[in-house]
């Protein structure tokens, strides 16, 4: 059930080609996860492909609730266990199978080639210890440093993401920072020992647009230095826009929509992102109400047949309620192949050629 | 003896909650207000050895009926105001005039019965809904303290139409918080919110963990509640186009003090103050083609610390304007001499020496 592993990966960042002989340093292949909970089994996560290259940005969109934390906490092997479970797929990172691996040496990869910046800032810092132990303690583990010198590198760090009066805060309680800074305080942590791999659940949310940038900026420089892969998971197109190479849309725990950054806002092949994109707020656009895709979001219980979307799309047919889309390779009105697209609709053609 | 104190205070909260307010008439009359958080040293005997100025003397008023946005930097100190508007945080200084009435320093059963009025969804969904209470008893909480709102025969239902209403499945009334994803977790805090209809709604970030498309739901559902009840909103968040959508006026602060007030309007397309002009040019725009011809005011500097903000304007450490008279003339939130007496959607209350009429390329109709 639910194997749809029609690959199309979108492997087009910018300037690079999808044949490179480089391996992607991560590659999730249908990966399923579901909660086992008292009600029920629900499906949060039901087959979801793509993969991240060394200095690549992938972002993922999405209906909120569609998976896409969960999906990445399966990746990190965090996964709240029960009742989460990983019931099927591949997480191979640099080569390796990470579901195949003892959960000691997961742990070992998860503290120093990969890390996670959480979406909940606060309730992820413990409260009864200063930020600066929580920051030190990266180094006093992983590397051994000692506690004074643990110290400076925590000073260091938050200067880095810009903590005003870091040698003095360094001494502060989570509770006494506000929302962003708690985040930027996240960032720090995840950037600590330089992984290979970051992913970052809304890192932005929380923060006001010239910090958003700021942050952004230093995500994408660090990024850069150190030729890290990126996951960002984000629920802004703006910013998205400013830093990815590839998007991949969620809906109801899977994929539904892969394509170049510039690509996906010009001509989306999936209702479900046609109807995202138009629910942008704009700054000259006052008076009108929102434009909202009508309907609710699935009940991972008991999600649709066929395409989880139909009950809501507005372009629905009869085959739509019966038959799940695979992940189409999306092209040219005449044919030609357009790299890294894939729209997981049955009638992707009408959508973006209209 | 307090008891009959405490009966009194009650009672005449309670007739201050009574009095109706004309639409556009102020609700919330906020005068002077602070709150300084103390820093100590020492693990053993604790020594003040200063204090954070989260809010350092912040005046203006909310009018019935309307939506009163509030924008700024991260740490500016938006939340600290909403708390301490909510009685969350006691107040340092200063005053909260709810009908005319002083209530910042209300407390126990009078300030039981303001809430019954006065509500707030926060920003942080994670920390603020108890993870040991299924969503109906979170959403049917007001319904406990304020039981004249719904009797009890009546609140399964009020809670799955609350649920419905903000976009949730009626369905999951039995679950705990952590079976939710961060939106849907968002979306429990704004129920609980409408819960009790009140008057007045402070709204910490409300929609910031939210897909564009369930935002736009929740942005149409808020605006059409206002209409209905006639609530009056204090919209905090950062996302300007959002702020522009559903204020009707907006206010910028920086390291706890407002420095721009004023109609979405003269905010967005006639802001004075250098650092709302530079929010305003931050602004992502999503269609990567929209977004060329824009000049973006990169700021300089890092923010300073509300520890021990800059003398004078606390904006000149970072302002591309900054001159002499800045550090040592504290310029006040009033409508700037240049404007003063003309007709012109400049004149508005603005804290800076140098106000001056700026077109940010790109804010207003995104025609470069
Ligand atoms: N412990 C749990 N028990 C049952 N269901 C769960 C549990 N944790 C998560 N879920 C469900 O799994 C789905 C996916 O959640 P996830 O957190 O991945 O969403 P998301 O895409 O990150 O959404 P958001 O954008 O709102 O953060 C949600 O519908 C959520 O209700
Ligand atoms: N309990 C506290 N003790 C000490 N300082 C505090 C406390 N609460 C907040 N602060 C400080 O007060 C300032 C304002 O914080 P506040 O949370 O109000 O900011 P904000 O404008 O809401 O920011 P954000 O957009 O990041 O949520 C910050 O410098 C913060 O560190
Ligand atoms: S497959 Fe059908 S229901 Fe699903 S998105 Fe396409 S048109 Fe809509
Ligand atoms: S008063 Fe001076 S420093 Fe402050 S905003 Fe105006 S020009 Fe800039
Ligand atoms: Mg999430
Ligand atoms: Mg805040």
């Amino acid at each position: 059930m639910g194997i749809h592993a029609t690959e199309v990966t979108a492997d087009a960042g910018r300037g690079r080609t999808a044949d490179s002989e480089d391996a992607p340093l991560l590659q999730v292949k249908n990966l399923q996860v579901e909660f086992r909970t008292r009600d029920g089994v629900a499906k949060a996560v039901n087959g979801v492909n793509y993969s991240v290259r060394a200095g690549e940005t992938l972002a993922i969109l999405g209906e909120s609730g569609s998976g896409k934390s969960v999906s990445s906490q399966a990746v990190m092997g965090i996964l709240d266990s029960p009742p989460g479970f990983v019931t099927g797929g591949e997480i191979v990172f640099k080569g390796e199978d990470l579901l195949k691996l003892s959960s000691e040496k997961r742990r070992k990869i998860r503290g120093t080639q990969m890390a996670m910046i959480f979406q909940d800032a606060l309730s992820s810092l413990n409260p009864v210890h200063t930020v600066g132990t929580q920051l030190g303690e990266m180094f006093r583990v992983h590397r051994g440093t000692s506690k004074s010198e643990a110290k400076k590198k925590a000073v260091e760090l938050m200067e880095r993401v810009g903590i005003p009066a870091a040698k003095e805060r360094v001494n502060q309680y989570p509770h006494q920072f506000s929302g962003g800074m708690r985040q930027r305080i996240m960032i720090a942590m995840a950037l600590a020992l330089e992984p290979d791999l970051i992913i970052a659940d809304e890192p932005t949310t929380a923060l006001d647009v010239t910090v958003q940038a700021q942050v952004m900026e230093l995500l994408a420089d660090l990024q850069a230095e150190y030729n890290m892969g990126l996951i960002l998971i984000t629920h802004d197109l703006g910013v998205v826009a400013d830093v990815a190479d590839k998007i991949a849309v969620m809906y109801a725990g899977r994929i539904v929509e892969t394509a170049p950054v510039h690509e996906l806002y010009k001509r989306p092949a999936h209702p479900y992102t046609r109807g995202l994109l138009d629910s942008i707020p704009r700054l000259d656009q006052k008076g009108q109400e929102l434009y909202a895709i009508k309907g609710l979001p699935p009940n991972l219980l008991r999600i649709p047949s066929g395409c989880a979307f139909n009950p809501r799309c507005p372009m629905a047919q009869e085959i739509c309620r019966t038959e799940i889309p695979p992940l189409h390779a999306v092209t040219e009105a005449d044919g030609a192949p357009i790299q890294g697209r894939g729209s997981a609709c049955h009638f992707w053609k009408e959508t973006i050629h209209g | 003896m307090a008891e009959a104190q405490e009966a009194a205070e009650v009672a005449a909260i309670e007739a201050v909650m009574e009095q109706k307010v004309e639409r556009g008439e102020p609700i919330l009359q906020v005068r002077n207000l602070e709150k300084h958080f103390p820093l100590t040293q020492g693990i053993l005997i604790k020594k003040q050895i200063g204090a954070v100025k989260a809010v350092d003397g912040v005046s203006f008023d909310l009018h019935q009926g309307e939506t009163l946005g509030i924008v700024g930097e991260s740490g500016c100190g938006k939340s600290t105001l909403a708390k301490v508007l909510m009685n969350l945080e006691t107040a340092t200084a200063g005053e909260v005039l709810y009908k005319g009435e002083d209530i910042s320093k209300v407390s126990g059963r009078a300030l039981k019965a303001i809430r019954r009025n006065i509500q707030m969804v926060f920003q942080d969904p994670y920390t603020s809904l108890n993870p040991r209470m299924t969503v109906g008893d979170i959403i049917g909480e007001p319904f406990e303290i304020h039981p004249e709102v719904a009797p009890k025969g009546d609140r399964r239902r009020e809670v799955q139409d609350l649920l419905d209403v903000v976009g949730l499945n009626p369905e999951y009334i039995n679950r705990y918080p952590h079976q939710f994803s961060g939106g849907q977790r968002q979306r429990i805090g704004i129920a609980r919110g409408l819960a009790l209809k009140p008057e007045i709604i402070i709204c910490d970030e409300p929609v910031s963990a939210l897909d564009v498309s369930v935002q736009a739901q929740v942005i149409n559902l808020l605006e059409k509640l206002q209409d209905e009840f006639n609530l009056s909103y204090m919209f905090i968040a950062h996302d300007l186009s959002i702020v522009r959508h559903i204020s009707d006026r907006v206010g910028v602060m920086y390291l706890g003090k407002m420095v721009e007030i004023g109609s979405d309007e003269e905010i967005y397309e006639h802001p004075t103050h250098p650092y709302t002009q530079a929010l305003l040019s931050a602004v992502p725009v999503p269609d990567p083609e929209g977004r060329e011809g824009r000049e973006r005011i990169i700021l300089g500097g890092d923010i300073p610390s509300p520890a021990n903000p800059p003398s004078g304007c606390r904006f000149r450490t970072r302002c591309f304007k900054a001159q002499e008279k800045c550090a040592v003339e504290e310029p006040l939130l009033a409508i700037p001499q240049v404007f003063r007496g003309q007709d012109t959607p400049a004149a508005h209350e603005s804290a800076c020496h140098f106000a001056e009429d700026v077109d940010i390329v790109g804010a207003t109709n995104g025609e470069a």
